[in-house]
């Protein structure tokens, strides 16, 4: 399993990261980013892509590689 | 004699994702980096937004993470590329030791233009650019502290905003009608420049800073109208050149960044391209399919990773002799441009060029508060943008990104 963190004092809901690995992070309602902090291995390459993306760099993979 | 290396110049985001996306694609072989910032790479937005305002100007705040898989890479900080002799596969460090590679990417970038060679010199006067320029106008954007930022694009507006907020006394120069007018439009344009006046910002629009005045420190400027505008900060906001000099004496094309094909190869002045030889990031002027492949620099964020990555997966296959790479490269290259921008409270959010539009749309939201405007050229939806409501936004990204959907430089 992969455990994905996002620092939520740099997050700025810009929702990049929901294009990259939609399985991992949605945007609500009200427009905030909403994530799934424990994910399967198979989503490595799309978090990665995640990472890559978000204008703010707030996220991170705390395990898993 | 070990393997020659992939040498990548420019230790940057292109710089960066090169070398990460080169070990993704499976290259396992040596890797160097050339960058002549003593930093390793860094996130550059925020130089111009919370960092500036936040005084907490550090390489830590900044530092674009470091992955395992590229904890082997070679980096040679502070150290310029002063040359290179693509026929001979070399690059030269300033201090003449050749290095000669396997293949080659740039990623250079750009560097701000500047008013004039006097007032670079003088006290006072600021680009923005790097995380040191940074650091510098961080110190001289005190309370009270009278700022004159020459160019009303982006940077411009950023730089406005956070003076603002530190208590400074911010004037804009600008050349065009209104601030940001080419990437906003007149509606959202005029919207901003009403929000920055009622912050307190000060515009001079339809002009440009002649001269910079003072002796040994900035002391006003006089614009081309003849009237002068006191200062003790001067920021230079008025555009960028690409990084290519290095390259002179080879056969490339540099004019108005470094032209390539849609696999990021450089190509030489007949077109043909150097098969070792890759451009990616800010420097690069490549053909986009969304944009009818007509080649052109696109400086937004997303760009240097999507370039980076097309460009490192072609070479990690070449190298490979992965006898699928022809048809890796005929694959359409369409990334489509993505801009954001912090202003004060106001977030703005952008897919496309909006800069390519006849028209713009109200299709969300109020311009006075949240709103997504669309820009157009005659039915064709080329860009979106809005202030908040993200969400929105986005359900037009795909609408805004599709093949052959306007040439740039097409009449409307
Ligand atoms: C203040 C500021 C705010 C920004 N805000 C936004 C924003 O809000 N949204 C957005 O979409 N984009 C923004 N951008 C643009 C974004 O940061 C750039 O698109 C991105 O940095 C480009 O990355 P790059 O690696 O291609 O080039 P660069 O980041 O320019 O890196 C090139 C590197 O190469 C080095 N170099 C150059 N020549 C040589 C040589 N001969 N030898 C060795 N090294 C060399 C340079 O010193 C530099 O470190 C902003 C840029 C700035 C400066
Ligand atoms: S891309 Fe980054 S800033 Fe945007 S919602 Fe995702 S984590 Fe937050």
């Amino acid at each position: 399993m992969l455990k994905v963190d996002v620092d939520r004092t740099q997050c700025q809901n810009f929702g990049q990261c929901v294009l990259e690995a939609p399985n991992v992070f949605v945007l609500n309602a009200k427009d905030e980013m909403e994530y799934t902090p424990v994910v399967d291995d198979s989503e490595l390459e799309n978090v990665e892509a995640a990472i890559d993306v978000c204008p703010m760099q707030a996220i991170s993979l705390v395990s898993g590689r | 004699m070990g393997l020659l290396p992939v040498v990548i110049v420019g230790a940057s985001l292109g710089g960066l994702r090169s070398a990460e996306a080169l070990r993704r694609s499976g290259y396992a072989g040596p890797i160097t980096v050339f960058g002549d910032e003593p930093h390793a790479p860094y996130n550059r937005p925020p130089l111009s937004k919370d960092v500036l305002g936040g005084g907490d100007v550090t390489h830590a705040s900044v530092a674009f993470p470091q992955r395992a898989a590229t904890a082997d890479v070679d980096w040679r900080l502070g150290t310029r590329i002063a040359s290179a002799d693509l026929e001979r596969r070399l690059v030269r460090t300033a201090d003449g030791t050749e290095v000669p590679y396997r293949a080659l990417i740039v990623a250079t970038g750009l560097r701000p233009k500047r008013l004039s060679a006097r007032t670079e010199g003088l006290a006072g006067t600021f680009a923005l650019r790097t995380l040191d320029d940074a650091g510098a106008l961080s110190d001289a954007l005190t309370p009270g502290t009278q700022v004159v930022i020459a160019g009303s694009g982006f940077v411009g507006c950023e730089v406005a905003a956070t003076a603002r907020q530190l208590g400074c006394e911010v004037t804009v120069v600008g050349s065009g009608k209104l601030p940001m007018l080419g990437p906003l439009g007149p509606a959202l344009a005029e919207e901003l420049m009403r929000r920055h006046e009622a912050h307190g910002v000060r515009f001079r629009l339809g002009t440009h800073v002649a001269e910079a005045l003072g002796q040994d420190a900035v002391e006003g400027v006089r614009l081309a109208d003849g009237s002068e505008v006191a200062c003790q900060v001067l920021v230079e906001a008025i555009g960028s050149l690409h990084n290519t000099e290095w390259l002179h004496g080879n056969d490339v094309d540099v004019d108005q960044g470094l032209r390539t094909d849609s696999a990021m190869r450089v190509l030489r002045a007949d077109g043909r391209p150097w098969v070792d030889v890759f451009a990616v990031g800010d420097v690069a002027r490549f053909p986009n399919a969304i944009y009818g492949d007509v080649p052109a620099s696109i400086e937004h964020w997303n760009i240097p990773t999507e370039t980076a990555k097309r460009a490192s997966r072609i070479l990690a296959m070449q190298l490979a002799e992965d006898p699928d790479v022809d048809a890796a490269i005929a694959e359409r290259f369409a990334p489509v441009p993505s801009f954001w921008s912090d202003q004060y409270d106001i977030h703005l959010l952008a897919y496309g060029l909006p800069a390519l539009a006849d028209r713009m749309e109200l299709l969300a939201g109020r311009t006075d508060g949240e709103c997504v405007y669309g820009y157009f050229v005659g039915a064709r939806m080329v860009g979106v943008c809005g202030i908040g409501m993200r969400s929105e936004v986005m359900k037009f990204r795909e609408e805004v990104s599709r093949y052959g959907h306007v040439a740039i430089g097409e009449p409307a």
